[in-house]
């Protein structure tokens, strides 16, 4: 392809093409700080393709073309091409990686022991490890957290975190303008901007952290906790893991020992300050 | 008509892990992960390596259960191990 | 073919799985190519377990160890789907056979090692094909939803039942009763397939082998369009392989079931692919040339190392070509007639 780029994102190294080179560039920026090791063969593989050649300069519409695609997508115009990499990245390890039980969820970690948020997009869990990653903790994952089923460890994967609606202006208030990616307005997802990860995110990004807290976290209502059993837990994480049926045995195990070994709460909270002295809270017993 | 009789999975083809009120079954045969509720754990403990119809479990269950002289057992057993059947954990004998 | 280096990924990828290619010589932009393109080709965990035993870059071999243990998780379930099939049919004494990937993991075949399977696929003897039906739908098994002209379709025209879906387990099965669709102008002995068919331990049956082969090249030269041929191809070769080391008479035995089928020229043009892109030994007697195998040859090489099927005009005539093998052309016209109606419907 025309341009191309590589980028190691936890343990996944991808290799992103492209028919244009607006996307890549924007991606080069984003990921400017994150390590680079061009002599390994990529695992992932994301294409931004033009449908028809013209479509390159006419109208140009991106689509999202890799290892693993969505039939029936619709294109994202150039100006959304950052989005439409990032998507493209989602899928293929969402859909593509079996090295570790993936979950859809956020995770920080603190003294080797981490704090896994899972939810549907709109349950602020992206905000909440975004604002976790600037206080005290280091920022894990926006998006997706990996179990490795032989330890049962948790695994980072640090990619830029995809800011948002109304989190943009809360969490753009408290960081250095140089780390943030350009807004991308009117998305089919809504506002967007990306948030590229502190440099302590970034550098420990291989090591990996003791589950000890798994938060289910639900925007809105008052601040409530209420403590949720093992049962309901495994049947939650089954639902937020991508590759869980295609773990076999592997993955059983590791999701029974997870959710055996760590407390699990169900949170509401109105805010984001709310919701992080949940979680600061929840974690002084966890930590105990 | 008798009730049918069915067959338990083959010893260690089944990996049974209670989570609290839930029973998670991973079958190493289909790699599928039921999960269920009381009384199906203690039907598939109870079953035994023969033939088993759901008057036999009910009369195995009542030595190990306060279910005694209860004449609406065996129709739910029957019904259970149908829905057991149905999730290949046990197969009509 | 769009690659950058002198050798392209396609030709690297099955150089390595024809063992024409030392894995040791391969750069790291190398793999990429060929990874993406076995990925392309549903072979990445064939490739896997090809290369099993041999030294490998860290991350490359971290993969393929990812890619061996998850095929066979996914074989496992596959065969599950043929088990409830079986515990569905067999109390009603409807007899089936395991056709393609799931026949090739029962028989425990070289091929089968880290292959994919999709849908399962199984063969009844015609009289039987509603009893089936009403068995499978009593099991759990519904209709795929479709158009009352698809559903028409498939049962007029092609070689199976509309598709079914599992409601529990989400998975699909085929029930054909033969294994070429019906207004193809070729047409099996559907009959011999069956009743020639050969029982395995675990009670499942599958075809013999020469019938398994014929039904491998059928299904690959002329069934489709060539999709996934690379992997047909492959199985074709490791079945043909290891059935002649079994049995010296093995090839008289495929020369006389592919007369029986109608199936001489695809199971020769099969061997002498699988030949040329994989080094099957041949016998003198069928070690000739076809001018046309050359175009078949591009059609399945035709990837770029970005995984991508670089000749998309080779594409639609394999397209238009499968579809006239399979109907006579006034079918064809009234076929190709009510898809563009109903695009236009959408639209």
């Amino acid at each position: 392809m025309r341009h191309g780029i590589r980028i190691v994102v936890g343990p996944v190294q991808f290799r992103i093409g492209s028919d244009w080179a607006e996307p890549i560039a924007a991606l080069e920026t984003l990921y400017r700080g994150y390590p680079q090791d061009d002599s390994r063969p990529a695992e992932a593989t994301v294409r931004l393709f033009a449908a028809r050649p013209w479509r390159r300069w006419i109208r140009p519409s991106v689509h999202i073309g890799g290892d693993f695609v969505v039939p029936d997508a619709l294109p994202l115009p150039l100006s959304m091409g950052l989005l439409a990499a990032e998507m493209g990245m989602n899928l293929q390890v969402a859909l593509g990686w079996r090295r570790h039980m993936l979950l859809h969820a956020s995770a920080a970690t603190k003294d080797g022991r981490a704090v896994i948020m899972s939810g549907e997009s709109g349950s602020g869990k992206s905000t909440l490890a975004a604002l976790l990653g600037e206080g005290g903790w280091r920022l894990m994952g926006d998006e997706f957290t990996l179990i490795d089923p032989a330890s049962g460890d948790a695994l980072a994967f640090p990619r830029a975190v995809s800011l948002k609606n109304e989190a943009i202006a809360e969490v753009a208030a408290q960081v250095d303008p140089a780390r943030l990616g350009p807004l991308l307005a009117g998305t089919p997802k809504g506002d967007i901007r990306h948030l590229i990860p502190r440099a302590d995110a970034i550098a420990a990004m291989h090591e990996p952290a003791r589950p000890a807290l798994l938060l289910f976290p639900r925007f809105g209502g008052e601040a409530s906790i209420e403590p949720m059993g093992e049962g309901e837990a495994f049947v939650r994480l089954t639902e937020a893991s991508t590759n869980y049926v295609a773990l076999g045995e592997a993955g059983f195990a590791a999701l029974t020992r997870l959710v055996r070994d760590t407390p699990a709460f169900g949170i509401s909270y109105p805010d984001s300050a709310a919701g992080i002295a949940l979680v600061e809270q929840l974690w002084a017993d966890a930590a105990r | 008509m008798p009730d049918p009789a069915y067959r338990a999975a083959p010893p260690g083809a089944l990996r049974v892990e209670p989570l609290g009120e839930l029973t998670a079954i991973f079958d190493r045969r289909s790699m599928q992960t039921h999960l269920v509720v009381s009384p199906m754990p203690e039907i598939l403990a109870a079953m035994g390596a023969d033939d088993c119809d759901a008057a036999t479990l009910a009369t195995r269950l009542a030595e190990r259960f306060d279910i005694d002289g209860d004449d609406a057992v065996q129709p739910i057993l029957a019904e259970r191990l149908d829905e057991l059947a149905a999730m290949g954990l046990v197969a009509r004998a | 073919m769009g690659g950058r280096g002198p050798v392209s990924a396609v030709r690297t990828f099955v150089d390595l799985l024809a063992g024409r290619r030392d894995a040791a010589t391969l750069a790291p932009r190398d793999w990429e190519g060929v990874i993406w393109v076995a990925r392309s080709e549903a072979m990445l965990a064939t490739l896997a377990h090809r290369l099993a035993d041999t030294d490998l870059p860290p991350t490359v071999a971290a993969l393929f160890a990812d890619q061996r243990a998850a095929a066979t998780v996914a074989q496992r379930q596959a065969l599950w789907e043929a088990e409830m099939a079986r515990r569905a049919l067999a109390p009603l004494g409807i007899e089936f056979v395991l056709l393609k990937g799931a026949a090739y993991a029962a028989a425990d075949l070289a091929c089968a090692a880290g292959r994919q399977i999709g849908d399962l696929d199984i063969l009844v003897s015609e009289p039987d094909i509603r009893r089936a039906e009403n068995a499978l739908l009593k099991a759990g098994w519904e209709w795929v939803k479709s158009d009352p002209y698809d559903d028409f379709y498939y049962r007029e025209h092609m070689h199976e039942l509309p598709p079914l879906i599992h409601k529990m387990r989400d998975r699909m099965i085929d029930v054909h009763h033969t294994i070429l669709p019906r207004t193809h102008r070729i047409t099996p002995d559907a009959l011999a397939l069956m009743s020639d068919a050969v029982k395995r331990p675990d009670g499942f049956g599958v075809l013999n082998p020469a019938d398994m082969a014929c039904h491998c090249a059928a299904h690959m030269l002329a069934d489709g369009d060539l999709q996934g041929g690379l992997r047909n191809l492959w199985d074709f070769h490791l079945m043909t392989r290891d059935f002649v080391a079994n049995d010296p008479g093995f090839w008289e035995q495929l020369d006389a079931r592919a007369r029986l089928h109608g199936v001489q020229q695809v199971v020769q043009r099969a061997a002498r692919l699988a030949r040329d892109l994989y080094g099957a030994v041949l016998p003198p007697d069928r070690d000739g040339h076809d001018a046309a195998d050359g175009w078949f040859q591009r059609r399945l090489l035709a990837r770029d190392d970005w995984g991508r099927v670089t000749k998309p005009l080779l594409e639609q005539a394999f397209y238009v070509r499968s579809h006239w093998l399979r109907m006579p052309p006034a079918m064809l016209t009234r076929h190709l007639f009510t898809k563009w109606r109903k695009a236009r419907g959408k639209a």
